[in-house]
């Protein structure tokens, strides 16, 4: 009974609640280091340095008025941002955020689940997000949310595949699915950004991409399509595509650390700290390059995946079997 | 086509890998900013220096005893280019003369500041009140009572 239900319930509440709680500080965050980039402040009236800024930002959401174009497919508009927000939250379920820790004499694990096929797991529900962009932008009955969708789908479609073949290396040399066993497989020291700069460089930009962040941002293009997918959205179902958005901005955050930078693993501090220290720095460097690079245009942006990106995923997998072939 | 007819927009466009040195200096580039101290000046709290010349609100001078310094001899009203100065003097039996009625239509001036150059008492002043904001078109229509003191409608966020 307690192991069944009690204990996996408290933790849910607990990760998902502090995960959110995370993810909406997050937009802060974006807000001020962005703001500091560009030798602004960022938020600064609402609560100390802006601090109390997402939670102004949510009450204002729900309190605005809700409008559903004519033209749209009402059923599919209204649940769009429901398998966005679904899909990227359930992600959070199979991160390892630390080591097993010995609370009351039990032993407690700190992730949800431990699927024997975590990797995968995270990569289809990550694309099943994108369904939430696609729908949305399709049923809106507005031409701009409709290329907005279209773009997605093509984003998910192309970027996916390098993304993949770059985890492939990863799974290779940890021979698990399992994200718990990748993070073990690095706990030599050895973390597998040393092993894998390819892997890691190709999953970060595709990471990225998938995202559908700057330079990247093709489906909310601002100057060509107006927002784009959610141009017809308001109040708190824009609210909930945002809040999906900075959810797979941090659970991609946490990927990059569980699959390449020693998971949880450091000195002197409790994995937990190391965990959120290292997902924090891969978000600072996310907006890093959002403040320094200019949108990609969009025949480049498919150009730099299936000329580039694809190959060097491929020629990475190939070789890292060739050296663990040889190394026996 | 000949060749002279193609036009190169660009003759140095970046060559294939090209960009990675540019975009690692950029890197660099937004990295010294972040560090480097934020420009802002937060508005209704801090506020940008003016010079002491600065040309804003109008304000109407006191005299020690609290009485006007304005004689209403009407210089101002007529060296006025936009003609926003009404003034209607009001001389009683043995006393100074000065002004009944002094009207200065904000929305009108255009604060060249030429009535408080011309005055010969130092009677008008222009302040360095800038933002001064108003819903209606009567509020900026200023009367003695609110030119005695500006100072109120400087804004404070």
């Amino acid at each position: 009974m307690i192991d069944y239900l009690i204990i996996p319930v408290i933790k849910l509440i607990v990760i998902f609640g502090v995960c959110l709680f995370f993810i909406a500080y997050t937009t802060w965050l974006e807000r001020k280091v962005l703001g500091h980039f560009q030798l602004r402040l960022g938020p600064m009236r609402v609560g100390y340095h802006g601090l109390l800024q997402p939670i102004a930002d949510g009450i204002k959401n729900f309190f605005k008025e809700e409008v559903i174009p004519e033209n749209a497919d009402k059923a599919v508009f209204l649940l769009a941002p429901i398998i966005s927000i679904s899909a990227a939250i359930i992600l959070l379920a199979v991160i390892p955020f630390g080591k097993p820790i010995t609370l009351f004499g039990k032993q407690i694990t700190l992730y949800l689940a431990n699927p024997s096929i975590g990797v995968l797991f995270i990569l289809g529900f990550a694309t099943l997000g994108a369904y939430g962009t696609i729908l949305g932008g399709w049923s809106s009955g507005n031409k701009y949310g409709y290329m907005g969708g279209l773009r997605a789908s093509a984003m998910i479609i192309s970027y996916e595949l390098s993304m993949a073949f770059s985890v492939i290396a990863i799974i290779m040399l940890s021979g698990s699915f399992s994200l718990v066993d990748m993070v073990n497989a690095q706990q030599n020291g050895i973390w597998n950004i040393i092993r894998q700069p390819v892997a890691f460089f190709v999953f970060f930009i595709s990471g990225i991409a998938e995202l559908n962040r700057i330079p990247f941002d093709m489906p909310e293009a601002e100057s060509e399509l107006c927002c784009g997918y959610n141009v017809e959205y308001s109040s708190m179902k824009f609210a909930l595509f945002f809040l999906a958005e900075y959810t797979h901005l941090f659970v991609f955050a946490s990927l990059v650390t569980t699959l390449f930078l020693g998971g949880w693993q450091g000195p002197a501090l409790p994995g937990v700290v190391w965990f959120f220290i290292k997902t924090f720095a891969v978000i600072f460097i996310c907006i890093w390059i959002r403040a320094t690079i200019p949108r990609l245009r969009y025949d480049k942006v498919m150009k730099l995946e299936w000329k580039f990106m694809l190959p060097v995923a491929i020629a990475n997998v190939i070789a890292t079997g060739a050296v663990m072939a040889l190394l026996g | 086509m000949e060749k002279s007819e193609i036009i190169n927009v660009s003759k140095d466009r970046a060559e294939k890998g090209h960009y990675v040195k540019p975009i690692l200096i950029g890197l660099g580039f937004t990295l010294k900013n972040f560090f480097s101290k934020p420009i802002t000046l937060q508005y209704p709290d801090q506020k940008t220096k003016r010079s002491e010349r600065w040309r804003g609100l109008h304000r109407l001078n006191v005299n020690e005893n609290g009485e006007l310094k304005c004689v209403a001899c009407g210089l101002c009203a007529a060296i006025c280019p936009s003609q926003a100065i009404t003034v209607i003097p009001y001389e009683a039996e043995g006393q100074t003369r000065c002004p009944e009625k002094f009207v200065i239509d904000e929305l009108r001036c255009i604060f060249c500041g030429f009535c408080q150059e011309v005055c010969p008492k130092e009677a008008i002043r222009l302040t360095q009140i800038y933002d001064y904001v108003a819903y209606n078109r009567e509020s900026c229509i200023f009367d003695i009572q609110k030119l005695k003191n500006p100072d109120q409608f400087e804004f404070k966020g």
